[in-house]
């Protein structure tokens, strides 16, 4: 029996598509993915993100737990609310997951996990834990709603409370704050501005219905998809999973290699893969017809006229651009041209930083 | 529930085909069809004058979710192909059986025709996936 969110009956009342995502039902797409993900890139969309798991680390010790568990650092963070994305490391420089981390006090803090490794990582979290004064405790009883989109916010506003506007007003982004029964960050998986909604599970049908009705567009996971990967953030257990140290997987900007006496998971083995070197994760661009998808294989020739091969993780048609985009790990000596193996024939394609879109506009 | 009209023939692979009243046959992909593959990206027909032989791998119709060949459902010579595809590939998606259309056919062997399904027999095999 899979699991079901809270907002379950809404997907199923707005005619959407359900499909099995990783032991949840979730809503595909509610008519078109390209669609959803214009509304999202010129309007507001938003997504029923309740699967994911919701965190609170609290103590007199969590700052010190956090920042051996985390290969970023939480005590870059001093406002209160600020959030940092990190991966969580195994001890062979691995990544166990990718999190966000927001700091409400020196002696509270609340992770966002993802729901596919929910398991695992309350798993490797509490043991970890075992060794300091925190409590670890997870919120299933909240729902969470993104909300995406350059209209979004205004939007949102016409929904949350006085109280709840007075609180986000002027917010950064990449900041949460609880206000009311809500807990409102300007995070997101699209690269639009917008926010994250955490809501009590008895609250959220009504946040959504009155998101509806403040016409935003309900979006499905393949709308999800194709705008993170045009925003370039990564997707756990496609772009990198366990077996894959941040390095190469377009990370290396959440190490905090500095001070450089904090131990975290993972430091010494990640020291060893940066000294030899590792493969990246690039973008590619294919302007002819086609769809680069993931697995398949990517070529190119170094400047001594070696040939090199690397691998798609994530590939898809960009409907923002009109063309298709991908994630590809390569080794490092790579260029600014490769070539896919799709369909038996081999296609030219562009090497670019994995960033394709930014706020509805071409990025690169 | 797809909606299968009962006027046109199928195929096991999601084709149906159309009888003109020029003799030849107009083909596409079923609603059934679409709606697995997902929004349209990109058609590849072949092109008109080329020879077909059913079975033939002759189409590509490449989804936000896969690439899917498409098989000549019966043999003979490509009369017309749907341009419109080439810059709305979404009106396969918005009308299968219409205006989604991929290319006509112009048969060279009526034989063909007796290997299709009806609209019964392609629900059974929609009903058995």
């Amino acid at each position: 029996m899979a699991n079901k969110t809270v907002l379950y009956a809404k997907h199923v009342e707005a005619n959407a598509k359900i499909v099995d995502f990783h032991g949840w039902d979730m809503p595909l797409n509610y008519g078109s993915q390209i669609e959803e993900h214009h509304a999202v890139r010129k309007d507001a969309g938003m997504f029923d993100v309740s699967h994911m798991t919701v965190v609170d680390i609290k103590g007199e010790k969590a700052q010190a737990f956090l920042r051996y568990l985390l290969a970023n650092d939480v005590a870059k963070l001093k406002v209160t609310g600020k959030a940092l994305y990190s991966g969580m490391l195994n001890e062979d420089a691995g990544v166990i997951d990718d999190l966000i981390t927001y700091y409400l006090t020196d002696t509270y803090y609340r992770m966002v996990v993802n729901s596919a490794t929910r398991e695992k990582d309350l798993a490797w979290i509490n043991k970890q834990a075992a060794a300091f004064d925190v409590s670890i405790t997870e919120l299933p009883e909240l729902a969470m709603i993104a909300v995406q989109g350059p209209n979004a916010k205004a939007k949102a506003a016409t929904v949350f409370t006085a109280e709840q506007n007075a609180a986000v007003e002027g917010m950064k982004p990449f900041f949460g704050v609880q206000a009311g029964s809500l807990f409102i960050a300007t995070t997101g998986y699209t690269g639009e501005a917008g926010y994250e909604i955490m809501v009590p599970e008895a609250e959220a049908a009504d946040l959504w219905q009155a998101l509806l009705d403040a016409g935003v567009q309900p979006a499905g996971l393949g709308a999800r998809d194709t705008l993170r990967l045009e925003a370039g953030m990564n997707l756990y257990g496609q772009d990198m999973d366990e077996t894959i140290n941040p390095l190469a997987a377009n990370m290396g900007w959440t190490i905090a290699w500095e001070p450089s006496e904090r131990d975290f998971i993972g430091r010494a083995a990640l020291t060893e893969l940066k000294a030899a070197g590792t493969d990246k994760l690039v973008g590619l661009v294919m302007e002819e017809k086609g769809v680069l998808r993931h697995g398949m294989p990517v070529y190119f020739t170094d400047d001594n006229g070696v040939e090199h091969e690397g691998i798609i993780t994530s590939g898809t048609f960009s409907p923002t651009l009109g063309y298709s985009i991908a994630m590809a790990r390569v080794p490092n000596a790579i260029g600014s041209t490769a070539e896919v193996e799709m369909r038996k024939k081999r296609v030219a394609v562009k090497v670019i930083a994995p960033n394709f879109v930014r706020n509805g506009k071409q990025a690169f | 529930m797809s909606n299968i009209p009962n006027e046109l023939l199928y195929t096991a692979s999601h084709e149906w085909v159309r009888k003109e009243s020029d003799g030849s046959y107009t083909v596409g992909i079923t609603e059934h069809a679409q709606e697995l593959l997902g929004d349209m990206v990109f058609v590849e027909l072949p092109e008109v004058g080329d020879t077909l032989s059913a079975g033939d791998d002759c189409a590509v119709a490449e989804s936000v979710k896969a690439a899917s060949d498409i098989y000549a459902p019966i043999s003979g010579e490509v009369v017309a192909v749907n341009e419109a595809l080439e810059d709305s590939p979404e009106l396969v998606n918005s009308d299968p059986y219409n205006d989604g259309w991929f290319f006509r056919v112009m048969p060279s062997d009526d034989g063909d025709l007796e290997n299709l399904l009806d609209a019964d027999a392609y629900q059974a095999v929609i009903d058995e996936e």
